[in-house]
């Protein structure tokens, strides 16, 4: 199949599949980064991920209604604001979750990952009873549609390159927040040792139960980035959540730069063969050898050696 | 490969076997870049007890690891009667007669003393073999034979999580024993322990070190000077001193970097 | 202290040959009696999703190892059987309309004109008996072998299982020329000649499915009790320590991994036969993972149990959805979270705990109480 295509062709096939994939790629990232901030620096599992990220898209969905027929006037700036909310409102249940159950769980996480099933399960009919089996789908301003087209094979759709560069600010600050604030430090602290975080004076409980907002908070945030590529039903986030712990793992857990790496790659790959296979053809392929690759190396990409 | 099943058995002295037990040589290990063990070379005699001192975060514990196989050495090799163990896995080395007790008792809690012990028995270790294991005569009198040294032969029904922290350790202590390696190795066997633990526990060792070789790590000197043939010393993963326990005691260096304190 | 006796380790307690005596009665007797066809068809179905519950309380409960892509191979053993039923179903004479005859019907439908060639051995009934069970269980092995001798456990492997239940059940869908894509192998009609569809047949394969399980029992029983189930839950608990005890560790991962796979695979051949059809709604993440719940329900520790905790949960399921099917996602995330939070030995440790101390005070009031169950597994195995 690669055969009919010339050296140059492929070249521009893999970038353009790149630009249109732009989305693609920052729900992954962003999804990824939720979850390797509950993963990676709390060991928990958190199988209702795909579930907040609905509620992001769900939010989306009832804010840029609300502008569209109250306030038409502010409907250009209507995403951002839905971002913000899908942000609030995923952070908020997160933190109401982690209080009611994921705290109980900490030692045991092979439970954790049942209960938070069971979980996604209740969110899931939640969305059905609330707004219906039907899926809904979010109308995008005007300036957000189009794209620019940079060169012949070329064009980048101009609602990816916003998604992109929103994906890269939360990417930036949650690298800031990890590395550079307080926050972050006694997050280190207590994923290093919890009863040692303690003895020093820091709130483990407080601490645990903003990072765990803060996680579902950004998948939130995806959900808002992913009412672009497709409608939104009670259960779309279920599509996403193997891919994205594949990206977690892949990635080694606890490292944001392999995070990011691991999320480009995967989505690269996905959106490329996609040109070329059938869309489950691409996607089984991305997902062997994913799995291929963690059973080869089973610490992920970005893992240095430590003494266990 | 079962060379250790006959009680105290000594060294296997087959033609043209090296006449030390243990030869560690140029052994090297670094995490992250830091080299925590660096060019350790010692040797150990056949029914030797050779004691390893030093300071915290000298080494010494990795380097029980890295006999046993639980780390992969960077360089360097440790040839176990003629065989290099780097190459081997954890169970092949245990197999091959080196036995390992943990710092912190490393016991089943969800077992019964017997069945802890039970588990230990060399016999049956793979797959099928543990399928259709018998519990024989043989089994159980070792395992009474073993329970009456460990001083919990009124507890071999009893769960091992509700046993004391002392009992727990004469509990791996046992479960070592009846594997009966060549090579034991113990990690700080009296750490933790009350006063009259630590006199039995004692006794005990004296009792368990007859008739194989010991490597052990123990920072009561009282306890080291009582036992140790020889005394290894390590300071920042390098050996410092090596000599009878007299020697290394007078040793300057070793004053300055752990006696003096 | 009175030294064990000789017999301190039967193959079962008094209290488990009870318990197996009543289960047998109730499958074997008491069902069959009081339930009409239809009902006791859909009893049988149940009862294959009991054999990947079994599988779980020794893969899960005693050795500690989740996985939740057991519908991989009830699918994979499910599958094999419906091959070799669906070539049965398209004799030439069968399928006399067809562009190509003597090929099943899904495959001409996609254009394909020749049998493939992993589907021609299942034109033989040995062969197709075999595979049921060597092909998921060869699977479950190379997935063991590549994960358990890396160390790869607890959750990781939890979510590489996973993964594996949503490629494979993507590719069935994907590929449907060749595997009938998302409506499955239906329009299954005859076994080696005889039509599997009456009420008669029926019968028998319950009683054959029924007999099946519990000899799967008795195998995991067998294990439970041997030296092996002793490792496996010291494994659970010390991982390190059996490791320096001279056990090859991932051996022993793997003989359980391959044990649930085994008993799975049985399972997803007793449903083909039994239902008449397979499809990939079987072998994906969510029945996955909703399998996992049968052997929660029932007690992760119990083999007993998996087979209650199934019954209870389909029976609560059929019902639910039935009547109010807006409730019934709701009763069963509840289930997850009650089973994790509030009953962690599920319906066996609540009959352990508040049913048996009756029974056998009234039974033998100076009878010491049986011994208290090896306690939950911690997931991963600690360090």
């Amino acid at each position: 199949m690669l055969g009919d295509y010339s050296l140059g062709d492929l070249g521009a096939i893999f970038a353009m599949q790149g630009f249109a994939g732009l989305i693609l790629f920052s729900v992954y990232v962003l999804m990824a980064l939720g979850l390797a901030i509950i993963f990676g620096q709390m060991g928990v599992i958190n199988m209702a991920h795909g579930e907040f990220m609905i509620l992001g898209a769900y939010v989306t969905y009832l804010c840029t209604g609300f502008f569209q027929s109250h306030l038409p006037a502010l409907f250009a700036v209507s995403f951002f604001v839905a971002m913000a909310l899908a942000f609030a409102a995923a952070g908020l249940l997160g933190m109401l979750v982690e209080w009611a159950l994921i705290r109980h769980l900490y030692k045991r996480p092979l439970d954790t990952l049942l209960a938070t099933w069971g979980l996604s399960l209740i969110l899931q009919q939640a969305y059905r009873s609330v707004f219906g089996a039907r899926e809904v789908g979010v109308e995008l301003p005007s300036w957000l549609i189009g794209s620019v087209q940079v060169t012949e094979a070329i064009e980048i759709p101009i609602n990816g390159m916003v998604v992109m560069a929103v994906t890269m600010l939360i990417t930036l600050a949650v690298a800031l927040l990890l590395f550079a604030s307080r926050w972050g430090k006694q997050v280190r602290a207590v994923m290093q040792n919890r009863v040692m975080a303690g003895a020093v004076g820091i709130d483990t409980d407080r601490v645990d139960r903003t990072t765990f907002g803060i996680g579902c908070g950004i998948a939130g945030i995806a959900g808002s980035a992913f009412t672009m590529i497709g409608s939104t039903g009670p259960t779309s986030g279920q599509l996403y959540i193997v891919d994205t712990f594949l990206i977690v793992v892949f990635g080694g857990a606890a490292s944001l730069l392999g995070t990011l790496a691991s999320a480009f790659s995967i989505s690269q790959t996905q959106s490329t063969l996609e040109f070329f296979l059938s869309g489950s053809t691409a996607k089984v392929l991305t997902l062997l050898g994913v799995v291929a690759i963690l059973m080869l190396r089973p610490q992920g990409l970005f893992t240095l050696k430590v003494r266990r | 490969m079962h060379a250790a099943l006959l009680p105290g058995s000594g060294p296997a002295a087959a033609p043209g076997a090296p006449d030390f037990l243990l030869a560690v040589e140029a052994l090297t290990v670094s995490f992250d870049g830091f080299k925590a063990v660096n060019d350790v070379s010692f040797y150990v005699d056949p029914d030797e007890i050779r004691v390893i001192i030093g300071p915290n975060g000298a080494g010494k514990t990795t380097v029980l690891d890295l006999i046993c196989g639980r780390t992969k050495a960077s360089a360097g090799s440790i040839k176990y009667k003629g065989t290099e163990l780097t190459r081997l896995s954890e169970s092949a080395i245990v197999q091959a007669g080196v036995g390992r007790k943990f710092q912190t008792p490393s016991i089943y809690d969800d077992l019964t003393v017997f069945e802890n012990l039970e588990i230990s028995f060399p016999r049956g270790r793979t797959v099928f073999g543990a399928l259709t294991f018998k519990r024989d005569a043989e089994v159980r009198d070792r395992i009474h034979e073993v329970a009456a040294m460990i001083f919990l032969k009124d507890h071999l029904d009893a769960r091992a999580e509700f046993l004391s922290h002392g009992q727990k350790q004469w509990l791996e202590i046992g479960m070592l024993l009846i594997q009966d390696p060549e090579l034991l190795m113990l990690d700080e066997p009296v750490a933790g322990m009350s006063v009259a633990e630590r006199r039995k526990t004692a006794e005990l060792l004296h009792q368990i070190i007859k008739g194989r070789s010991v490597l052990v790590i123990e920072h009561d000197m009282k306890f080291v000077e009582d036992i140790a043939h020889r005394v290894t010393v390590l300071h920042q993963g390098r050996v410092l001193s090596e000599g009878s326990m007299e020697r290394v005691k007078n040793d300057p260096r070793v004053i300055e970097v752990y006696l003096g304190h | 202290m009175k030294l064990p006796t000789i017999n301190d380790n039967p193959f079962m307690k008094p209290v488990e040959w009870v318990s197996l005596a009543l289960l047998c009665g109730l499958l074997l007797v008491v069902l069959p009696l009081t339930l009409d066809a239809f009902r006791l068809n859909l009893v049988g179905k149940y009862l294959t999703y009991a054999f990947v519950a079994l599988g779980l309380v020794i893969c899960w409960g005693y050795a500690g190892i989740l996985s939740l892509g057991q519908g991989v191979f009830f699918g994979l053993g499910g599958y094999c059987m419906a091959m070799y039923l669906k070539l049965e179903a398209s004799s030439v004479e069968a399928t006399r309309i067809q562009s190509t005859p003597g090929i099943p019907d899904f495959m001409d439908w996609n254009q394909i004109t020749a049998l493939p060639w992993f589907w021609t051995p299942f034109r033989s009934l040995p062969f197709t008996l075999l595979a049921v069970v060597a092909v998921p269980t060869l699977f479950s092995v190379v997935v063991g072998a590549a994960m358990f001798k890396r160390r790869v456990g607890g959750t990781y492997f939890a979510i590489i299982t996973q993964a594996i239940a949503a490629i494979l059940s993507i590719l069935i869908i994907g590929q449907q020329g060749y595997t009938g894509g998302i409506n499955g192998i239906t329009d299954l009609r005859t076994l080696h000649g005889l039509d599997i569809r009456t009420d008669g047949a029926k019968l028998v394969l319950y009683f054959v499915n029924g007999a099946l399980l519990i000899a799967c029992i008795l195998v995991a029983q067998w294990v439970k009790r041997s030296k092996l189930g002793r490792i496996l839950v010291a494994m659970r608990d010390k991982e390190d320590r059996v490791r320096f005890s001279g056990y090859a560790v991932a051996s022993f991962k793997i003989f359980a991994f391959g044990l649930a796979a085994a008993f799975a695979a049985i399972g997803g051949a007793m449903f083909a036969l039994q239902v008449g059809f397979m499809s990939p709604s079987f072998v994906g993440i969510v029945p996955s993972i909703e399998m996992v719940i049968y052997a929660a329900v029932g007690g992760r520790l119990s083999l007993f149990g998996a087979v209650y905790g199934t019954l209870l949960v389909n029976w609560a399921k059929t019902t639910f959805s039935e009547s109010f099917p807006e409730l019934w996602l709701f009763g069963l995330g509840a289930l997850f979270i009650a089973v994790v939070l509030a009953f962690p030995d599920g319906l066996a440790g609540v009959w352990r705990q508040h049913v048996e101390p009756r029974l056998t005070r009234r039974k033998a009031p100076t009878q010491s109480p049986p011994s208290v169950p090896a306690a939950l597994p911690q997931g991963a195995p600690a360090e």
